[in-house]
């Protein structure tokens, strides 16, 4: 049995209660933090535990928090990315609909350790449902005295406010958010500078993913170095995983960092392996972002050694032969799935949501989209897979966000790994076409 | 030999350096050091601040991101919005990287281009032409379908053509910036993004007609000279009257003796000088309005000044460049566009019967 940090709690009957929460240990991080420490010794702790952002990008929060600017007179502000919008991800939406509280109470302890006194959430617009029960757990901290003026006498002011998002996945990168918070279109901003020195109201702003901000108040009560214990080399800790897909148990999952991937998929504590009479052919480790794995490649590196559940290990061998953790959404796919359907699923996704500032984004993601239907729909030929793999480099990198990287990586790692069966399609483009039909060819399934 | 000016950074641009002040962008200081280094640009417009990052036609490497951190940059980095470094060198034209990522973005702009620059108002003074001409490639790849929109009528001046748009955001920043109240924007997401107004509602106001000069392409025309002339056939002169709205500084449009045409004057990077009054440029268009200083000097290679005034208005390096560019018809696949067919005369079909 992995160690559960934010799951402990889960199948605490009233759980998103307040009584029920507090009863559990809920908000003595707020004590401890707001009565015995100051501000920088919470950031201490939490650059200590070596939590890594849990939104997508990996990048360490105490550090983030540690390039927070500090003039004086302006305020500073603690943003959450709660826009989950990533297909196939779906951890923050389970966190926040069970224990809410769990949230509010991280949003404190990281609202006092950066100074922030007036704080966001911004989730997902579709998700109404779970904003009443964010509300609702905040009124019930306010009545408890964890929020508003002077918290438990300490000085210390915080106002958290719940803010619907504008029904974009591009809300969710840090910058359109900030601007949809603003209420102004959601369009990413130009970096530098970043939220850091000028933020929401161009003030000096963190951004962070529930989840990131969720492990604050284990690490405050049980210290920087007991999470960091956890977990494996810099990936410290442990991670949602959104698992979906051709498995016995999809769900969402809280392992160790480090598990192996083959446990994750076949072991029953988690997915429980692949249905029966079917075998693994492919999985896409982080959201549909990262690029795709061929069975082989997710169960083992290169050099033949388990690939492990963390950020160095999934990453291992760059894109040639590896692939992301991103945000944990973990799609597996069986013999039944077609890759060449499942990438024009994907290029279709993002065509939907490029916010269209940038022309290789705006044009290239429509273009992509257009020749893998064609493919699809048996009117491909063989150049257009050189062409694909070709205004996807020209895509990449070349961007003001990464939605134009998104857009690309599964287009490039599809045709990398399963160039045989984008071939297949255009060379039998009527047998590629029948209703359920799937490449069967030379490929190695698990 | 010290003084109290801030201290100048060196920067190399295509190996020639340059000395500018911090904080200027790396577009700027190879402006400074001359067109021919200086990447091109569709959507920054040094007036409108804010603007710039959008396009991406003016990516650049960065070689070297300074003296005291000589690393490389990454990525490619949008030079109009990227602040220069004491001893940075950036590699414009001589790195085929770059090269590369800009024929995808001339490549890009085009796809949903209508291409109709036989019947389109800004061909010959477009900057998507010259960007095309110079960064792009002389063949299609596009076979799907290319976007179309609605059309929007945006009141008695100002024509809105959004198929021919790239969303620069240009007209969005000087409603912005110049007008006292914006009444269009950017509707939608992505390719289906498009410049609107909310409800039919037409742009009304002392300086609208100014998005009509800073938009790149031909998406905003003049309804008040629409389809009277092609550019090259007319001559420009710059004049000014005393304006109570505006500067009143101008350049006038000449066919014959008629003034066609009433734009604000733009200097050699194409961007407006002063913005100017709809007054000025739509409804005074008689010779007696306006005190004459004489030809436009317009410093680009250019079409327009092309054998008007001077022979020297060509710079020869030009001439040179297009007999060596190795210039190939554009092999496009698309079908020839109706409304051109049946604006040019039959003979010119008869060769191909
Ligand atoms: C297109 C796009 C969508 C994103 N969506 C989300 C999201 O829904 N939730 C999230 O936490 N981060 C999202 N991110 C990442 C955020 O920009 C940002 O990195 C993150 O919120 C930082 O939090 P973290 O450091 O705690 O991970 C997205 C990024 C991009 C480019
Ligand atoms: S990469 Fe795409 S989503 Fe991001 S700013 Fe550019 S067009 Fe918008
Ligand atoms: S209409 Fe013209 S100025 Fe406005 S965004 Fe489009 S191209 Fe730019
Ligand atoms: S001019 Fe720099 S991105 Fe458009």
């Amino acid at each position: 049995m992995g160690k559960k940090i934010l799951l402990e709690h889960i199948d605490v009957p009233g759980i998103d209660t307040y009584d029920v929460y507090r009863k559990q240990g809920g908000y003595t991080a707020v004590e401890k933090a707001l009565k015995t420490m100051t501000p920088d010794s919470v950031v201490e702790e939490v650059k200590k535990a070596g939590v890594r952002g849990r939104g997508g990008a990996g990048f360490p929060m105490g550090m983030k928090w540690s390039f927070l600017a500090k003039p004086e007179g302006v305020p500073r502000y603690l943003v959450c990315n709660a826009d989950e919008s990533e297909p196939g991800t779906f951890k923050d939406h389970y966190l926040m609909k069970h224990i809410p509280h769990l949230l509010i109470e991280g949003m404190i302890v990281s609202s006092f350790a950066l100074g922030a006194n007036k704080s966001f959430i911004y989730v997902r617009g579709e998700l109404m449902y779970v904003i009443r029960i964010l509300e609702k757990a905040i009124a019930e901290a306010k009545a408890a005295g964890f929020l508003g003026k002077n918290i438990m006498g300490s000085g210390y002011d915080l106002e958290l406010v719940v803010q619907p998002g504008g029904g974009a996945y591009i809300c969710g990168e840090e910058t359109a958010l900030l601007e949809s918070l603003e209420g102004k279109r959601g369009n990413p901003r130009n970096k530098p500078p970043f939220p850091a020195v000028k933020g929401l109201y161009q003030s000096p702003t963190v951004v962070n993913n529930v989840e990131s901000i969720s492990t604050t108040p284990w690490i405050i009560n049980n210290g920087g170095d007991a999470y960091a214990a956890i977990g494996i080399g810099r990936s410290t800790g442990t991670k949602l995983i959104s698992a979906s897909g051709h498995i016995n148990k999809p769900g969402v999952y809280e392992i160790e960092l480090g598990v192996s991937v083959e446990d994750f998929i076949y072991a029953d504590e988690w997915c429980g392996g692949i249905r029966p009479g079917h075998k693994l052919k492919a999985v896409v480790a982080g959201g549909s972002s990262v690029p795709i794995l061929p069975a082989n490649l997710i169960l083992n590196l290169a050099n033949g050694d388990k690939r492990l559940m963390s950020y160095e290990s999934l990453s291992d061998g760059g894109f040639a032969t590896g692939t992301m953790l991103g945000s944990g959404g973990f799609i597996v796919m069986d013999e039944t799935a077609c890759v060449v359907r499942n990438t024009w699923n994907f290029s279709r996704f993002y065509h939907h949501e490029s916010c269209g500032q940038c022309s290789p984004c705006r044009e290239g993601t429509g273009w992509m989209e257009k020749v893998l239907h064609r493919i699809e729909h048996g009117h491909g030929s063989l150049h257009d897979i050189d062409l694909l793999v070709d205004v996807a480099k020209k895509i990449e990198g070349n961007t003001i966000c990464p939605l134009g990287d998104a857009a690309a990586w599964p287009v490039g790692s599809a045709i990398r790994h399963f160039r045989d069966e984008f071939e297949w399609h255009i060379n039998h483009p009527v047998e590629a076409t029948q209703p359920g039909a799937v490449y069967r060819g030379e490929m190695a399934l698990v | 030999m010290e003084d109290n000016k801030p201290q100048l950074v060196k920067v190399t641009v295509d190996g020639i350096e340059v000395e500018v002040e911090p904080g200027t962008t790396i577009l700027q200081a190879a402006r400074k050091i001359g067109p021919e280094v200086a990447p091109p640009a569709m959507c920054y417009y040094q007036p409108l601040k804010g603007s710039g990052g959008k396009c991406r036609a003016c990516l650049v490497k960065v070689a070297a991101g300074s003296a005291k951190d000589p690393r490389p940059m990454p990525k490619l980095v949008a030079s109009c919005i990227t602040p220069v470094q004491d001893g940075m060198v950036v590699e414009n034209t001589t790195s085929p990287q770059v090269l590369e990522a800009r024929k995808g973005v001339v490549e890009f702009l085009l796809i949903n281009h209508p291409l109709d620059c036989p019947v389109c108002d800004q061909a010959g003074e477009c900057d998507l032409q010259n960007f095309a001409f110079e960064h792009g490639a002389a063949k299609t790849r596009y076979e799907e379908e290319r976007r179309t929109f609605d059309k929007h009528d945006l009141g008695p001046y100002i024509q809105l053509h959004m198929t021919r748009c790239i969303l620069c955001y240009r007209c969005v920043f000087t409603a912005d910036q110049i007008t006292n109240k914006r009444v269009h924007g950017v509707m939608n997401r992505g390719d289906h993004a498009e410049i609107s107004t909310y409800i039919e509602k037409a742009i009304d106001n002392d300086f609208s007609g100014n998005v009509i000069d800073v938009c790149p392409v031909g998406a905003l025309t003049d309804k008040t000279y629409r389809f009277k002339n092609r550019v090259w056939f007319s001559r420009p002169v710059d004049a000014h009257r005393d304006c109570p709205t505006c500067s009143g500084k101008v350049t006038l449009w000449y066919r014959g003796e008629e003034v066609i045409r009433v734009t604000a004057r733009k200097n050699e990077w194409n961007e407006v000088n002063e913005f100017i009054c709809n007054t000025c440029r739509f409804e005074t268009k008689k010779t007696s309005d306006w005190v004459i200083e004489g030809p436009t000097k317009i410093a680009r290679s250019s079409v327009i000044t092309a054998n008007k005034y001077r022979a020297d208005t060509i710079k020869p390096d030009f001439v040179s460049r297009l007999a060596a560019a190795n210039y190939k018809p554009i092999d496009d696949t698309r079908d020839t566009s109706q409304l051109s067919i049946q604006q040019l005369p039959p003979e010119r079909f008869a060769s191909s019967n």
